[in-house]
């Protein structure tokens, strides 16, 4: 097992708030690294990291490593863009761009200077048969993305995520706005997804935690309490606060 | 930075820089060059007949006149039919959607054709009726003339949408649950919307009268035939006399003063009075604008 | 029912009534709200009320929009000259007039004015953003003779000095004067549009790897079009509508010239300057109404036009909500 990214260190302030301290994980290759925790416990805001979205939000300061391959991402020098498109994203909320199916997944390659309309044609096919949305929706590529249901909506941004092949896709509670239906289909894709992608998932679910991933991380008030292979964490969690969350306490 | 990017934040920067530059331009002209001609006399004498010497006082009362009839006028409608679309008004009622239509409309309408709209209907079919039916004896028409009253008139129909469009905003900012107490407590609809709906949406009813207010005093086309006078030191006593007007004074001076090298000092003296007197109220509105949205946060 | 009702002491009235006066204010309220529409039909009919007789008491040989062979003339021509004998009331130099104005003022502003609220919405941080838009609002407060008096004043000898125009009032002068006020106007409304694109459509760009350029240009402003075309049709009614900057700063010479340093006459400059001198009820006298009839149609129909196409921009970005704003 290589490890694909490391945090080391990692410490975010949120204007005079610390948001997370000291966060150091090391998230392997190929597997489905779950970050479980109460919410307000700094799992989203560790994600955020990971691919420097956190630089869009106006008072965040982070501090610490994070090695992609080995590199430092957080490097000044380092291009976010060119981190963004090795580790993507799909969001807590589905958030198509009001235009067809075919341009929102073809989007990530347009902005990276694709204008071959058969490479484009071929990773969209590509894409949306990844992420199990393209007997759905080949006959209609070119309608809104809007009028998609939820579910097909949150399968399409994984389509347009993966379209720009990233390595690493980071996921932020994908499945929290649907319904148990969609939520199937979406872990479903989750695993399967796995074999090409090493993949960063954020759950409220402690079950969605438990069916989908190899390793998971208990985070509570900004911090990571325990790290452990997904069966350990969940039937014998070594911390005291990890045991208390797991019966359910915190909420 | 990517040079896109780069690209990108250089020119609209550039373009906010001009605009700023542009506005503190104006500002800084005006006063610069104002202050240096205001004097204490210039506010409270009357102009001298070639417009160039006294003062600019009947033009100073004319405005606040003329703006307190229009307020007295316009805020009451304005504020009665805000109160109708928020709190009366059913959801998809035509009326609604026509009146939201009309005011919509009103606030389109060039300021020079509520001047035409002044002088055809205020000044000249209503001023006329009133004539026709108790001064039928006077040689000369009494109301049926350019008066401050109808030039009033014509601008609180002007400032109309101000009003309504911010005292509904208002209104409606007004938590439901203020409502539902005061109906709990077994009052009716209308004491609600008086005890307290209103009362609540205070700051934001004035932020309304303000910018209408404010509004009213720049305006000049719509007063041009509806009552405002050149040249008129005596200050008006009847709302029949015609006025003096900041705004108008400035075209004036600006371009008809019998010698318009010798009237600057006084143009640009009552540019300044007219900016200020703007200026200020807008910034008032501002703060009660802040003021209104902060009130609804807690 | 009845029986439960009286037993717990609410004796049910022959009809429930609400109090007289409580009736009363409500329909003086409906009433106030009526006078909105009241208003708009007045306006609508006393200024067509004074021009319309012109169609049927020899308006025809006024030859308002065709050129005419007028004596002393070589050729048809376009003339303004009311005052003239026999009087000429072509409008088609003062609907030019009015156009290449209007032209120069938006080409002006809107760049200016969309670019300043990219910058203000997409790259200042939110708390100066707090303070900038005020300031440009304060522009719009500014009352347009005071924009008039700048351009007569200042403006004219600026532009004269650099570009050395043959007359010093001109439609150039006219339409810069006129830009600041069409400014904020197009500035306030677009910053909002472009400011209320929500956040996630954002962060789904850049999470793709899309420059920040790339994202404003491929996802906020197409979503914020609805709102960036109403700030330039708004804009664009606003500088057509206005009277004082042009009265002062335009030269008002009804010229049919299409170079922007040569002098111009509007619609409303020239109702502002002859009204008070045309007897009343005269030839003269209407057709100025209807001049003022021709600006109500057209700002009416540039409202409704506007209305309509962002109503469908915003139908094509967000199908579900079925109804636009």
């Amino acid at each position: 097992m290589t490890a694909k990214m490391e945090a080391r260190d990692l410490v975010v302030h949120y204007r005079e708030k610390v948001a997370l301290r000291s966060a150091s994980l090391t998230i392997p290759e190929n597997q489905v690294t779950a970050l479980i925790g109460p919410s307000g416990c700094g799992k989203s805001t560790f994600l955020r990291a990971l691919n420097r979205m956190h630089e869009l939000h106006d008072g965040v300061r982070v501090t610490g490593k994070v090695y992609l391959d080995g590199a430092d991402i957080l490097d000044p020098h380092v291009d976010p863009v060119e981190v963004r498109r090795k580790v993507g994203m799909v969001f807590q909320r589905s958030n198509p761009f009001p235009k067809t199916i075919f341009e929102n997944v073809a989007y990530g390659l347009r902005v990276a200077g694709e204008r071959n309309r058969a490479v484009l044609e071929c990773r969209v096919h590509e894409s949306l048969e990844a992420a199990a949305l393209w007997d759905e929706v080949k006959d209609r590529l070119h309608e809104s993305a809007l009028e998609l249901s939820g579910g097909q909506q949150q399968r399409l941004c994984v389509a347009r995520a993966v379209a720009v092949r990233p390595e690493v896709l980071l996921m932020d509670e994908p499945a929290s706005a649907l319904d148990p239906i969609a939520t199937g289909r979406i872990e479903e894709l989750i695993v399967a997804l796995k074999e090409k992608y090493t993949i960063v998932l954020v759950t409220h679910s402690m079950q969605e935690a438990r069916r989908l991933s190899d390793q998971a991380a208990f985070l509570y008030m900004g911090e990571i309490v325990e790290v452990a292979p997904t069966p350990e964490l969940f039937e014998a969690p070594r911390q005291p606060r990890t045991q208390a969350y797991l019966r359910g306490h915190f909420g | 930075m990517n040079v896109g990017d780069r690209a990108l934040r250089f020119v609209s920067g550039l373009a906010l820089l001009v605009v700023l530059v542009a506005i503190f331009a104006i500002l800084g002209i005006v006063v610069v060059y104002g202050a240096g001609a205001l004097s204490w006399q210039m506010l409270v004498d009357a102009p001298s007949s070639d417009l160039a010497g006294g003062g600019v006082m009947p033009a100073i009362y004319g405005t606040a006149a003329c703006t307190m009839l229009m307020t007295l006028a316009g805020v009451p409608v304005g504020v009665a039919t805000a109160v109708y679309l928020a709190e009366y008004a059913p959801q998809r009622s035509w009326f609604a959607t026509a009146v939201r239509a009309a005011v919509r409309s009103l606030a389109g309408v060039p300021s020079i054709v509520f001047g035409l709209f002044g002088l055809g209907f205020f000044a000249l079919f209503v001023g006329g009726r009133i004539d026709g039916m108790f001064y039928s004896d006077a040689t000369s028409p009494v109301f049926g003339r350019p008066a401050i009253l109808w030039s009033s008139l014509t601008l609180a129909v002007l400032t109309l949408p101000v009003v309504i469009v911010t005292t509904e905003e208002a209104i409606r900012r007004v938590p439901r649950e203020h409502r539902e107490a005061s109906y709990a407590l077994g009052a009716t609809k209308l004491t609600t919307i008086a005890r307290v709906v209103l009362p609540h949406a205070r700051a934001g009813i004035l932020t309304g009268v303000v910018l209408a207010v404010s509004r009213g005093a720049g305006e000049v086309a719509p007063i041009l035939f509806t009552g405002v006078a050149n040249y008129l030191p005596r200050v008006p006593t009847d709302v029949r006399d015609g006025f003096m007007h900041l705004g108008y004074h400035v075209y004036v001076l600006a371009t008809q003063a019998p010698d318009v090298d010798r009237a600057r000092p006084m143009l640009f003296g009552t540019v300044l009075v007219l900016l200020v007197l703007t200026l200020v109220l807008d910034a008032a509105a501002l703060v009660l604008r802040a003021r209104a949205q902060r009130g609804t946060r807690v | 029912m009845a029986g439960l009702l009286m037993s717990r002491g609410i004796a049910p009235r022959r009809r429930f009534r609400r109090s007289l006066g409580e009736r009363l204010a409500e329909r003086a309220i409906a009433l106030a709200a009526a006078s909105a529409i009241g208003a708009i039909l007045l306006i609508f009919v006393f200024v067509v009320r004074e021009a319309l007789p012109l169609l049927w008491d020899g308006g025809a040989d006024l030859a308002l929009v065709a050129p005419q062979h007028y004596p002393g003339y070589d050729h048809p021509a376009y003339v303004w000259q009311p005052v003239g004998y026999p009087p000429k009331y072509g409008v088609v130099p003062l609907l030019a007039g009015s156009l290449k104005i209007t032209a120069l003022a938006m080409a002006i502003s809107a760049p200016l004015s969309l670019l300043a609220a990219i910058y203000v919405a997409e790259i200042l941080r939110p708390r100066t953003r707090a303070l900038i838009k005020p300031v440009i609002e304060l522009l719009a407060g500014v009352p347009s003779v005071i924009l008039g008096f700048f351009a007569l004043t200042f403006i004219a000898d600026a532009t004269q000095d650099i570009l050395g125009c043959t007359y010093r009032l001109n439609a150039l002068v006219a339409a810069l004067a006129l830009s600041l006020a069409v400014l904020p106007v197009i500035f306030t409304v677009s910053e909002d549009a472009i400011h209320g694109v929500p956040l996630a459509l954002r962060e789904a760009s850049l999470a793709v790897g899309a420059r920040r350029h790339q994202t404003i240009a491929r996802v906020v402003l197409p979503a914020a079009l609805p709102g960036i075309v109403a700030s330039l049709v708004l804009g664009f009614g606003r500088a057509i509508g206005e009277t004082m900057i042009v009265l002062m700063a335009s030269g008002n010479a009804a010229v049919l010239d299409a170079s922007p340093t040569s002098s111009a006459r509007t619609l409303t400059a020239t109702i502002a300057a002859e009204l008070g001198e045309s007897p009343r009820g005269g030839e003269h006298w209407r057709v100025l109404f209807l001049l003022g009839m021709i600006l109500l149609v057209v700002t009416w129909a540039l409202d409704t036009l506007c209305r309509v196409v962002v109503r469908r921009l915003a139908r094509r970005l967000n199908p579900s909500e079925g109804e636009g704003p």
